[in-house]
């Protein structure tokens, strides 16, 4: 068993007992017609990266994903109720969900059981009525829409980059870039980000997903 | 097509031999002896409208509403036994605050009727309850249009372009199958619905009544309310007066 004395203590490395989280970076962003969702994919034990490949984009209906940051249990819980819930409303209302409807059903959970959860959660999807959009449903399980959000460990070190870049009217590919963007700057900076990048484009068509390889994303400054 | 289910109309655990249930029977016999309720679903909203019989000289006549809200979108009236019907609405008020509370948005109708009928159904099946001696009509205007359901007591429900309750809902439905309500507005249809209204009222029978009118739909913002009232007054003084002038025509047949 990995394990040595400290002054006579047995002292075990702290990934072995430490609680997965997803220390990360996660964004959505809007546009006229849908919306583009990523994330890194480092999920970490302490200082183990338990999984290098997380798709931390978890699907709740068609065309809602929310993106995943804080303790990996409990979101992945969350995120399934939500999906039953959403799964036996859309049967019983013969429609598709709204997006501000799953953001409702995410703060339910997060709000009421703050005191137990770690999760900082964003929603995004498209519907008919309102197109594109995202919810942020961080810690405190507050919810609010907005034309972008950032989340996880990893977004404290984009806050200036995202809101120099931003621009209201984007397009989809010029979303999908400053995504793509922002999301390398933050896992080239916070320790519990990294690995690849997946992205999402969520359109009344469907989903399209593209995975960006650690080898092939943007680099900045390096020296 | 009266008949009494003697022996098998005890509770409402009961079948009859030929598979009728007697007490929801029996409590459709309370709706249909209420006063008159109508409502009509036109092209951007729904219009509701109560024959009000004044019971009384002493009562105030905007107490006593017949027409209630349940949600911000959604009115309901009733025709039955009242206090039922307002126990019906209580509950409905509650799911429609549920729902809020959870989904963040407004009750789409057609599942808040779906509630209201497993709700009335529930009582059907039991010896210790009797159902509810009431029908609710339910109307909404919601993101994709306006919506219509009446629920009988026996828990069964129709979506509707426009239904009647109460003791004159043939002769009302008559006048209704005239209208074509898909292509009238609301203010049209507040028009129509007071036509009718006094059309069916039954002068001999019943003494003067009073008309209860709301609607919601695009005029409203969706949002339910009372038709104002100098609009109910003016439909009223308008089909006063082209029943005056046709009252010449009026020689009822001999039979």
């Amino acid at each position: 068993m990995a394990a040595f004395a400290v002054q006579g203590v047995s002292h075990q490395p702290d990934w072995l007992s430490a609680e997965h989280s997803t220390g990360t970076s996660i964004m959505a962003v809007e546009f006229d017609g849908g919306v583009v969702i990523g994330a890194d994919s480092r999920t970490t034990t302490g200082a183990y990266i338990a999984n290098r490949v997380t798709d931390k984009l978890t699907p709740i209906t068609n065309q809602i994903f929310c993106c995943r940051s804080g303790s990996a249990a409990d979101t992945q819980a969350i995120a399934d109720i939500v999906k039953y819930y959403l799964d036996i409303h859309q049967t019983e209302l013969d429609q598709k969900a709204r997006v501000k409807t799953a953001a409702s059903v995410f703060r339910e959970f997060c709000y009421n059981y703050r005191d137990s959860l770690v999760a900082g959660i964003i929603v995004a999807g498209w519907d008919k009525y309102e197109g594109g959009q995202v919810y942020s449903v961080p810690l405190s399980g507050m919810c609010v829409r907005q034309p972008f959000a950032i989340g996880g460990s990893g977004s404290t070190y984009i806050y200036g980059y995202c809101d120099s870049q931003f621009k209201y009217g984007m397009s989809r590919d010029e979303c999908m870039s400053f995504v793509k963007h922002s999301l390398a700057l933050a896992m080239s900076r916070d320790g519990s980000s990294g690995g690849l990048i997946r992205l999402a484009v969520i359109e009344e068509s469907g989903v399209e997903r593209v995975v960006i390889p650690g080898n092939e994303l943007p680099r900045f400054f390096e020296d | 097509m009266s008949s009494i289910g003697t022996g098998y109309d005890l509770s409402a655990s009961q079948f009859s031999p030929d598979g009728r249930v007697f007490q929801v029977e029996y409590a459709q016999k309370a709706v249909d002896n209420s006063s008159t309720a109508i409502a009509v679903k036109g092209k951007d909203g729904v219009v509701i409208g109560v024959e009000k019989l004044v019971m009384s000289k002493l009562h105030e006549s905007t107490s006593n509403r017949r027409i209630l809200n349940i949600d911000r979108h959604i009115g309901m009236t009733m025709a039955g036994l009242l206090a039922d019907a307002r126990q019906i609405a209580s509950t409905a008020k509650e799911e429609c605050s549920s729902y809020r509370s959870l989904f963040g948005g407004p009750i789409p109708l057609k599942y808040l009727t779906d509630r209201v009928s497993m709700f009335m159904h529930a009582y059907t099946l039991y010896s210790v309850y009797r159902p509810f001696g009431c029908s609710i009509i339910l109307g909404s205007y919601e993101a994709d249009g306006p919506y219509l359901y009446m629920v009988e007591p026996s828990g069964v429900s129709w979506g509707y372009h426009a239904c009647a309750i109460g003791k004159a809902r043939l002769a009302a439905k008559t006048e209704l199958e005239k209208l074509k309500p898909q292509e009238l507005t609301c203010q049209e249809l507040v028009k129509e619905v007071a036509n009718i209204l006094h059309i069916v009222h039954d002068e001999v029978k019943d003494k003067e009544f009073v008309l209860e009118m709301s609607w919601v739909g695009e005029v409203t913002g969706g949002k339910h309310e009372f038709v104002p009232e100098e609009m109910v007054a003016d439909a009223e003084r308008q089909v006063k007066a082209a029943m005056e002038e046709s009252s010449g025509s009026e020689d009822e047949e001999d039979l």
